[in-house]
């Protein structure tokens, strides 16, 4: 496809500029309701994990209250949070110090 | 976390409510009218609510994106980007939960999705119940925790069927 109308170029906002290259992690949080075979199934599911390390990965979270569950790039941090609150998991993301 | 009873009501029922068909390549659901019923009928009163999706009672549908809950700037533009997708899929599963209520069998796709229709709803109820990490429920006499202690059950047996195939 072809246009002759002007190209937009985006003003860089504030994430473009700072940060861009740290990495994010995502943070699976306790939380009283979902049932601890659901969260290691929506591991399994979700990020390929296998069964030792979805059910490592669920007793972290129900025992010190939270655990790191993916790693990445802001956008790829995004998108694991969405897909995590879709299954109604407690996610957050920060940055990876 | 917890279990909510799913577990000592599994032991007391030998039929699985849900059990993988591997002839048919299917889940079966061994569900009984009365349990049809309900999920006929709680289904749509969920989605309902989905149309005020900043109501209290349905946070942990929506919880904040980024720890940091003082960068108000980021979770705000997640919430824009991201909420109405979100909302969306929640309708499209409660509606799949609702219409697949008579199913004698549900395909692994139409099972996941009903598992995160269920487990929306639990959600909602435990939030309503206000339910504690000990398993205590707010109001243990309630209808709302009935059903919430039911659809605990119906989900752990669910999650053991596909655990089992996936």
């Amino acid at each position: 496809m072809t246009s002759t109308a002007p190209v937009e170029i985006a003003e860089p906002g504030l994430d473009e500029r700072v940060g861009t290259d740290r990495p994010w992690k995502v943070i699976v949080w306790n939380d009283p309701i979902n049932l601890m075979s659901y969260v290691a199934f929506v591991f399994r599911k979700l990020f390929g994990y296998s069964k030792e390390k979805a059910d490592k990965l669920m007793l972290d979270v129900h025992t010190k209250g939270k655990a790191v569950v993916s790693h990445g790039p802001r956008e790829k941090a995004e998108l694991d949070v969405f897909r995590l609150h879709e299954h109604g998991l407690w996610a957050t993301m920060e940055h990876d110090s | 976390m917890g279990d909510h009873g799913a577990r000592q009501l599994s032991r007391l029922f030998r039929r699985r409510l849900v059990e993988w068909d591997r002839g048919a390549g299917l889940y079966r659901l061994n569900l009984s009218e009365d349990d049809r019923t309900v999920l006929r009928e709680l289904a749509p009163q969920f989605t309902g609510m989905l149309d005020d999706p900043g109501h209290p009672v349905l946070h942990r549908l929506f919880p904040p994106a980024y720890s940091d809950p003082s960068d108000l700037h980021r979770q705000e533009e997640f919430r824009r980007l991201m909420q109405e997708d979100l909302v969306a899929r929640h309708r499209e599963e409660l509606e799949l939960l609702a219409e697949t209520a008579s199913a004698k069998t549900l395909t692994e796709a139409q099972l996941l999705a009903w598992t995160r229709a269920v487990n929306s709803i639990r959600l909602v109820l435990g939030t309503f119940l206000d339910v504690s990490e000990d398993d205590e429920l707010g109001d243990p006499g309630s209808a709302e925790a009935a059903v919430y202690q039911w659809l605990s059950y119906i989900l752990g047996e669910a999650i053991e069927a596909l655990s089992g195939q996936t």
